[in-house]
């Protein structure tokens, strides 16, 4: 599903994050660990395509993501590859339903409000459909957040601690969320973390800080 | 969704800052626009009026006054002429015709004027009901006056001194309505017109005290179709409208007028001119404190668009996250500076028009020239460009941050 090939990428100082290899299949997931600044968010960044490595390349599916203009790339994102980040990052000045719909109509995806009911049924936010996203919960708001990730059937799910700030509860509801989610969607799951809460729960681990 | 909808809910989200921009904005645009509709308006009323009268000669005092009062029937006359000394006049080779005027009545504010047939012709003046008077005490009224004195043909009413109402009323003779004009658009819908005769058997009347009566027969006008009636020395007239029979009368003719006679020639086109461009300097004022609105409009949109941009940065990087490309980002923000510019304009619109309408209903002089606020004037499309423009402008700096955002930079930051 996911294969990198002697990715390289430079910082600023000097420091190189360097990948010579790495393969996710379909429907599998891997468990991205490391502390802070180990490059855990610089390589989703460059998995989800937002960010260019210095070299090597990415390919999902079987598209090589580098290899497209970056408004194709912008399309390419949208419509397979669905992001949760650490805090949920939900338009404010529009409602749950309206931020679906954006996630829809930028994925140049057809606006369908029958999926955004199903999503939202699914993950049990179907009540908060008209409520403004600050009127909801943390954990209400991340729940939306995954929720837009998954709306347009992504093949790739990559999420960037998304229980740093959760409690144990609401961490672990998270994790089985994203796994069942993606499970149900076929699609494969990357978890960026520095949480040891989640680290039993996979089996494919990749470890930043180790190298 | 979609783009627009997208905007909209962000100007939606804010609506302090959009209340702000747009009454700047409405309030800019309003004050263009009801000095374009009242200027363009006065001019066209007063070019309609000055078309085919070359020169007006009328009594020595100030040439705009007499311009004023005997064309635009707006200011009073500056005195009278003798009535031998205008027909000397009109013998000189250069006129080619000559219109004689006879002021100094009016019947309920509105002015009664003795003159010729040639001057319905001058304003191609046409009769919608009856005839045109040729006896004298017969009048013609134009269709503001019958509307408004609900006058129909066959009314008499008596004639007052003076050209403004309170006036006090010539009991003896009353003149009797024959004809109704067609609304022109011209001076003509609000006179009363007659034979200069008339005029002069209304005063002689009242200066004769009741020694003659000569109610019973009424005479033909010497001259009610064209040219000067005939009269005695001591008749006089107020103005006479000339028209000159080569450019070179434009030349001669004003300079002779003015120095070897006890009348006075002004051009109607340089007068005008010359007000207009008195006018002009607070107009011009005006317009240009009306152009200072709309920029700091412009600077207060541009000011809430990137202070917002800071709240944005993640909004924005996340739009990307999501599929949107650079130039879709850059179009949604250009999208709310041009909303916001609409919707100032949209409010400039009504109330530039509710306001000329206002004025036009508050000062009497102005509904009586004909100026209203429900007329569209080309103008006002080049202001609604401008308006558009300097939304753009206002947004662009912004827009190009959001075109700039560096989404990974933006996301890990947090």
């Amino acid at each position: 599903m996911i294969s990198i090939d002697q990715l390289q990428f430079n910082y600023a100082h000097h420091k190189v994050l360097s990948i010579p290899h790495l393969e996710v299949n379909e429907q599998e997931h891997l468990l991205v660990l490391g502390t802070s600044g180990s490059g855990k968010t610089t390589l989703l960044h460059m998995m989800a395509g937002l960010l260019e490595p210095t070299h090597g390349s990415i390919t999902v599916g079987q598209t090589n993501l580098y290899g497209l203009a970056a408004s194709e790339r912008d399309k390419y994102r949208g419509q397979n590859i669905g992001l949760v980040f650490q805090k949920s990052h939900l338009i404010s000045a529009l409602n749950v339903e309206d931020n679906l719909l954006l996630a829809q109509y930028l994925a140049g995806a057809a606006q369908d409000r029958g999926r955004i009911h199903e999503v939202l049924e699914e993950l049990g936010l179907l009540a908060k459909k008209k409520k403004s996203v600050k009127a909801l919960s943390q954990g209400e708001q991340q729940r939306v957040t995954i929720a837009r990730a998954l709306l347009n059937r992504p093949r790739l799910i990559l999420a960037d601690e998304p229980t740093a700030s959760l409690d144990d509860a609401n961490a672990s509801k998270v994790i089985n969320l994203l796994k069942e989610q993606a499970k149900h969607n076929g699609a494969s799951l990357l978890i960026a973390t520095h949480d040891q809460r989640v680290k039993d729960q996979f089996e494919l681990q990749l470890n930043l800080s180790a190298q | 969704m979609n783009l627009l909808i997208l905007s909209w809910n962000y100007i939606k989200a804010k609506p302090l800052n959009t209340l702000l921009n747009t009454l700047l904005m409405g309030l800019g645009i309003a004050i263009i626009l009801v000095l374009i509709l009242l200027s363009t308006q006065l001019e066209e009323n007063f070019d309609k009026n000055k078309r085919g009268v070359d020169l007006v000669v009328g009594a020595k005092g100030s040439p705009l006054q007499l311009i004023l009062a005997n064309i635009y029937h707006i200011d009073f006359p500056t005195g009278n002429i003798k009535l031998e000394e205008a027909k000397s006049l009109t013998r000189n080779r250069l006129i080619k015709s000559a219109i004689p005027l006879a002021l100094g009545d009016n019947y309920r504010g509105f002015r009664i004027v003795g003159t010729n047939h040639d001057y319905v012709n001058l304003y191609e003046g046409k009769v919608a009901e009856g005839d045109l008077w040729s006896y004298n005490l017969e009048a013609v009224i134009g269709e503001r006056v019958a509307k408004q004195l609900k006058l129909e043909i066959g009314d008499t009413f008596f004639g007052a001194h003076g050209l403004s109402v309170a006036d006090m009323a010539h009991e003896g003779k009353s003149y009797r309505v024959v004809g109704i004009l067609e609304p022109s658009g011209s001076v003509l819908d609000q006179l009363i017109l007659t034979n200069i005769e008339s005029v002069w058997v209304v005063h002689e009347h009242e200066e004769e005290d009741h020694e003659e009566d000569h109610e019973h027969e009424p005479a033909l006008g010497s001259a009610y179709e064209t040219g000067l009636p005939d009269g005695d020395e001591e008749d006089e007239i107020t103005a006479m409208l000339l028209q000159f029979r080569s450019p070179l009368g434009a030349v001669q003719l004003p300079r002779m007028i003015n120095s070897n006679t006890n009348m006075q020639a002004a051009s109607p086109a340089f007068e005008t001119q010359r007000l207009f461009s008195l006018l002009g300097i607070g107009v011009d004022l005006l317009r240009s404190f009306a152009y200072i609105i709309i920029a700091i409009a412009g600077l207060s949109i541009f000011i809430s668009l990137f202070n917002a941009l800071k709240d944005r940065k993640y909004d924005l990087a996340i739009m990307r996250s999501l599929g949107a490309s650079r130039a879709k980002l850059f179009v949604h923000v250009i999208l709310e500076g041009i909303i916001i510019t609409i919707l100032g304009g949209g409010l400039g619109f009504l109330l530039g028009h509710g306001l000329t309408e206002f004025l036009a209903g508050t000062y009497e002089k102005s509904s009586e020239i004909g100026i209203t606020g429900f007329i569209f004037v080309n103008q006002e499309i080049y202001v609604l460009f401008f308006s558009i423009s300097v939304g753009f402008l206002a947004a662009i700096i912004p827009a190009i941050q959001a075109y700039k955002t560096d989404i990974s930079k933006v996301l890990a930051q947090d």
